[in-house]
């Protein structure tokens, strides 16, 4: 009987904890993109250590981040790719950009350094398209006096799968080049006229630095840490320019937030002499309308602490933060688009 | 006792019995429903793309998620070659070591070389594609693809099928690690059932002065086809349906190649590489379809195995 009364008083502590902890979990939930994932756990981790509240952030893909948070599963949803005005409204969405980071070309070219070559939009969309085929092409040799290239076939690597990074390419190939907007397109997948592709930036990465002669496209931070060789690249002002921190802060700079209907702004091929072509945000997506009020609020409180406390922790993973100027237009949005059920703003 | 009474009794003693065999019976059942369920919800979710592309899917080569046109001729022949060539290489490969563990090794080498193999099926599919993708395909690209090119690659006829440039990724080397995933499987299968061969047929085989070849040819493998079939039928299954492994070395491109050093895709891979990040209905769609194929050829190569079996039963005793 003394077993029976055990076992009695353990499941009522069990139970009991269960429901104390259902009471003062205000975890708050997100899904979605998997690029901005290594800072959004490095930042919840810190918010968590600080204030008691964890957030619970799962990497399953832009898409994933956009369906999840349309079927209300979670708090909020990721996307490296902006919805549109249009597309916000349909699912009464708001957006904001969380923190920002670069897409490079990174080539394996035997005898070429990291930062060395110099291509363009024209022609990085002409390799991309296939139209190029050799890295002796005049087109590649007129841009690079100086630097020795062979009679090498590219081989051209992309992603395999849905990706924000290639949506971020594929838009700025598309608005150099007429030839790749007619062609191919922009998406978070399209369909490629040559190459191989590689699963994740990881996958893509291995394959360049594995196959000779090779291109591909990582986020800056994957170039980075596993030493590859970028190449630089001419911006809408005719400047070559490398990609890091600075070039990316300037291409944020020079976009126009103010004027962006829902934060719809790419951040590609933006004017500013030092500013990189390819440079992008991710985005998180909330519903206006809400119906949990305290967890809209406990998500706000931490992407304000984020926006305030996380941008030395961002720039030490390689990313981005948003620029002060940005940040302040994001909170007069949360003011005016997240409301409560009762009508009521719920970020004062 | 009445007749009646011994029968109730009978009855209530049995009680256990009577659950034993409900929930036996639902457990079998179960596996018919779960079967139905998957195929209607495959049905339902791919009915989008079925109406936009109807039984153009099957035969156009085109994918494009930006302009939303799909065709599944590309995943699906890779689907069928990579586990064409797997099979090509895997069955003389396990005949072998089956033939080998049952027949000629030595008894005390038996037992680890038949550990060795199931160890090799028990290795998780991921492995082999970081296997593949960082040591295999490399050494592929830079020693044998290349001589491939400038041997094989310059036949006439086939030539065709093995000349491209040496990136050691391609359809090629995800049939080669395809074989190697499904050797230990056919392997296994075949070993087993070479060992229940009754001494006695082979022992006659032997005395009547053939030689181990012949016994293997015309005594054992006869007895045990069915079972030989039934582990061909095991590795073709993996190969078709093997997601990982494939993903890492395929190349994962929509394009139609003549040469099978040239990266493809499959359908698995497709799967598992673009399922995540499918924006828009149709897209999510098309992907869905792609699914009810496999499990439509699935179906088919199972089928197939199974009449096959049955000619080769029918023609028992007529043959010698």
């Amino acid at each position: 009987m003394t077993k029976l009364n055990t076992l009695v008083k353990s499941i009522g502590l069990v139970a009991a904890l269960m429901i104390a902890g259902s009471v003062f979990a205000t975890d708050i939930t997100g899904a979605g993109a998997t690029f901005p994932y290594p800072i959004y756990a490095k930042w919840a981790e810190a918010y968590k250590a600080k204030t008691g509240v964890g957030m619970n952030y799962q990497s399953i893909g832009s898409g994933g981040g956009i369906k999840q948070i349309n079927a209300k599963t979670v708090d909020f949803g990721a996307s490296d790719m902006p919805l549109k005005p249009e597309d916000l409204d349909k699912g009464g969405l708001m957006q904001f950009p969380a923190v920002m980071g670069g897409v490079v070309p990174v080539i394996n070219v035997n005898g070429v350094d990291a930062g060395q070559l110099k291509l363009d939009g024209t022609v990085l969309a002409d390799i991309y398209l296939g139209k190029i085929t050799k890295w002796n092409d005049p087109a590649i040799v007129a841009l690079n006096p100086g630097v020795k290239l062979a009679d090498d076939t590219i081989t051209v690597v992309h992603r395999s799968d849905g990706s924000g990074t290639t949506f971020i390419f594929t838009n700025y190939l598309s608005k150099v080049s007429d030839s790749w907007k007619t062609e191919v397109g922009e998406g978070t997948a399209v369909s490629w006229k040559v190459g191989t592709g590689g699963k994740g930036n990881e996958g893509v990465a291995s394959y360049v630095q594995r196959i000779k002669n090779s291109i591909g496209y990582v986020e800056y931070a994957y170039a980075l840490q596993n030493k590859m060789t970028y190449t630089q690249l001419k911006n809408r002002e005719g400047q070559f320019v490398k990609p890091d921190d600075t070039s990316f802060k300037a291409a944020a700079a020079g976009a126009d937030w103010e004027h962006a209907a829902g934060f719809y702004e790419l951040l590609t091929n933006e004017p500013g002499k030092a500013s990189w072509p390819i440079t992008g945000a991710t985005f998180i997506l909330m519903h206006k309308s809400q119906d949990k009020p305290a967890s809209a609020k406990e998500v706000l409180n931490f992407f304000d602490w984020a926006y305030a406390n996380g941008g030395a922790m961002a720039s030490a993973l390689d990313y981005v933060p948003m620029p002060e100027k940005v940040q302040k237009l994001v909170m007069t949005a949360w003011k005016k688009e997240i409301k409560g059920s009762d009508g009521k703003a719920i970020w004062k | 006792m009445p007749t009646f009474l011994h029968y109730a009794r009978l009855k209530l003693q049995n009680w256990p019995d009577i659950l034993f065999r409900v929930i036996t019976r639902i457990s079998a059942f179960s596996v018919l429903l779960l079967l139905a369920a998957i195929i209607v919800s495959l049905v339902i979710g791919s009915l989008p793309a079925i109406n936009a592309f109807g039984f153009n899917f099957l035969s156009s080569a085109e994918w494009n998620p930006v302009t939303e046109e799909f065709g599944a001729l590309v995943p699906i022949v890779g689907t069928l070659v990579t586990a064409g060539i797997a099979l090509l290489i895997a069955v003389p490969v396990s005949f072998g070591i089956a033939l080998f563990l049952t027949e000629l090794s030595p008894r005390w080498l038996r037992r680890p070389l038949g550990i060795a193999v199931e160890l090799l099926a028990g290795i998780p599919s991921i492995i082999y594609g970081m296997w593949g993708l960082f040591i295999f395909a490399p050494l592929f690209g830079d020693y044998i693809e290349p001589w491939v090119n400038d041997h094989i690659g310059t036949l006439p006829m086939i030539g065709a099928f093995f000349s491209g440039p040496p990136m050691g990724i391609g359809v090629l080397t995800a049939g080669i690690i395809l074989a190697i995933m499904v050797i230990p499987f056919i392997a296994s299968v075949m070993r087993d059932v070479f060992e229940v061969v009754p001494a006695l047929l082979k022992e006659s085989a032997y005395g009547l002065g053939a030689t181990t070849w012949e016994v293997m040819w015309n005594v054992v493998l006869p007895y045990t086809k069915i079972g030989v079939v039934g582990g061909i039928m095991l590795g073709l299954g993996r190969a078709l349906g093997e997601t990982m492994a494939v993903t890492f070395v395929i190349g994962n491109a929509h394009s139609l190649s003549k040469s099978l050093l040239m990266p493809g895709n499959s359908i698995s891979s497709a799967l598992a590489n673009e399922f995540n990040e499918a924006v828009g209905e149709l897209y999510t769609s098309a992907l869905i379809e792609l699914g009810l194929i496999l499990f439509f050829i699935t179906f088919v190569v199972l089928t197939l195995a199974r009449f096959m079996l049955y000619k080769l039963a029918k023609r028992e005793g007529k043959v010698t």
